[in-house]
């Protein structure tokens, strides 16, 4: 029963490290524009493609195989942030200064706009992610441990450190939590406002690029709605953290994830898994509307 | 040559006229006040300076370049700093990220140099870090660095206020209702601390105000507005005896 536990243990690991990167990108842009990014869930699934495709183009050259991962995890999180970017300017730029809802509902048409462009130029069937890295089973005592799920693990950890130092440390970060406050004073402080909101969207898109490619590592089917679910769980991931708060969103991730693994043990079926994990939420949100982390903010009338 | 110029300003708020053919010049090392009733328009020429608003018409040069159609950060990069009438501090950041932050404009490096802890980003930020604790000894509240602004008492909020603004290096500040709120004894403080500043940090002035004390004491010239309009313009005793302005303003203070 302990090897079961910690087993699963291992696998909500690593199934919250993926959940946390796409989890941080609905957490940043919330912070700073105050508008839930529904389009996250498919630029995700836009980061796998991406890979999968940065990945059939570099394994057909010989190239050392941890050069070929670590290219494929580059190009997948330029990309990605290149075209959050371009999202950005193009669809909520121009409106800045609507109400709120127009923000959310061009957010949730851009999502089936990603999906149904992607299903009608790269069609409905699924494709499988060619394995990048060699998968060595490592048996710790009655464990069995992958090196690919060692890998997700400490490359989602190293950069939710790294993001976490910028947003904190760093003049950027400052400058985010700041535009974040009030992006009026902050323009008036000589804070570049719309490079800053373009900064955001392409270090959130960037860190679910590289999500992206370590999901599909693990789970190596790839289709056109597989943003959907996963899109929704890190969103509620970052609502139960406490939207707007980067450790938040992490701890969140990994709330649900260790969820969405116990779920089958306790109940006799892991579609018992969605049931758990909105209870989760709505109790959180019972005790604590902000999230676990989040702070308490009054509302401007 | 003029620091500041301004020249037939004019901006509409739909149909009201909340600044109507403005016109001033600042040269370097002035000390100039902006008086007028509630309403008049005041903090609406403040906003068209630092590019929050899009004059309606009319020309500001700083330094003989046009700032209309500028962004708010380009403006304050170029040396203007402001502060407001009501506090607009960070209130979640610390006091020494709120003086570091009027550096942002001014910081030479980009994500991937802090991501790398290059060397570069290291003295970048060392630099900025010493010179806004500088900036908060200066200002005599170094010790409270690393609180967050929120917890400082109002006088001290107002400091900062001040010194944050000088923190991106500016030659010309715009000061909105510095003395708003305080005590005559604070206000005394205030006058000799905007008579230091000029003098350390080569500044020039232009203030709103609504205490008289505080312009006449200070202020080398004074453009009095109304209802978007100028009235007045001339040196504080000049001002305290036009009728227009008495008529409009000062009248029961002076009487």
């Amino acid at each position: 029963m302990i090897i079961i536990l910690m087993q699963q243990m291992l696998n909500g690991l690593q199934l919250g490290s993926v959940y946390a990167l796409i989890a941080l990108g609905y957490t940043m842009v919330y912070g700073i524009l105050r508008l839930i990014n529904f389009a996250h869930g498919d630029i995700f699934m836009i980061s796998c493609y991406f890979g999968f495709f940065a990945a059939i183009a570099f394994l057909s050259n010989a190239i050392p195989t941890w050069l070929t991962f670590i290219a494929t995890m580059m190009v997948s999180m330029l990309l990605t942030a290149l075209v959050a970017v371009l999202i950005e300017r193009v669809a909520y730029k121009p409106l800045r200064l609507a109400p709120r809802v127009s923000a959310v509902i061009t957010a949730l048409g851009i999502g089936l706009f990603l999906e149904n462009f992607t299903l009608a130029t790269l069609g409905p069937t699924p494709r499988g992610m060619p394995a990048l890295l060699p998968n060595v089973n490592y048996r710790l005592g009655a464990l069995s441990l992958s090196s690919v799920q060692i890998l997700i693990i400490i490359i989602s950890i190293v950069l939710m450190i790294l993001l976490d130092r910028v947003v904190q440390k760093t003049m950027t970060g400052m400058a985010m939590r700041a535009v974040s406050y009030d992006k009026a004073t902050a323009s008036v402080m000589g804070v570049p406002v719309d490079r800053i909101i373009s900064t955001t969207f392409a270090i959130g898109s960037a860190v679910a690029g590289a999500g992206g490619v370590l999901y599909s590592l693990a789970y190596p089917i790839i289709n056109p709605y597989m943003g959907v679910r996963i899109g929704w769980w890190a969103f509620i991931a970052a609502v139960i953290g406490g939207i707007g708060n980067v450790r938040g969103a992490m701890l969140g991730a990994y709330i649900l994830a260790f969820v969405e693994v116990f779920t089958p043990m306790v109940l006799p079926s892991s579609t018992y898994r969605d049931f758990v994990a909105f209870t989760v939420l709505l109790i959180v949100l019972v005790v604590r509307p902000t999230g676990l982390m989040g702070r308490v903010t009054a509302q401007k009338v | 040559m003029s620091l500041l110029q301004i020249e037939g300003l004019t901006h509409f708020f739909g149909g009201l006229k909340a600044v109507s053919d403005f016109n001033l010049e600042l040269s370097a090392g002035e000390v100039v006040g902006l008086i007028g009733p509630n309403g008049a328009g005041k903090t609406t020429v403040f906003n068209l300076i630092t590019g929050v608003y899009k004059p309606s018409a009319g020309h500001i040069r700083f330094e003989g370049q046009e700032l209309v159609g500028l962004q708010s950060c380009q403006i304050i990069s170029m040396g203007i700093a402001r502060t407001f009438q009501t506090i607009r501090l960070f209130r979640d950041l610390t006091v020494l990220d709120n003086v570091r932050l009027g550096h942002f404009a001014q910081a030479r490096y980009g994500i991937r140099d802090a991501l790398m802890r290059s060397g570069k980003f290291r003295d970048e930020e060392k630099r900025i870090r010493d010179k806004g604790m500088e900036l908060l000894e200066a200002f005599n509240l170094a010790r409270y660095a690393h609180t967050q602004a929120k917890a400082l008492p109002y006088g001290e909020q107002r400091r900062l206020e001040i010194a944050r603004a000088l923190s991106s290096n500016p030659r010309l500040l715009l000061l909105d209702e510095p003395a708003a709120g305080m005590n005559p004894r604070e206000i005394d403080e205030l006058l000799e601390r905007i008579a230091w500043l000029k003098d350390e940090f080569d500044l020039t002035i232009f203030l709103i105000e609504h205490q008289m004390r505080v312009v006449m004491g200070i202020c080398e010239h004074i453009t009095v507005l109304d209802f978007g309009e100028t009235i007045a313009v001339g040196a504080p005793r000049e001002i305290q005896t036009n009728p227009r302005v008495l008529e409009a303003y000062l009248g029961k203070e002076v009487s």
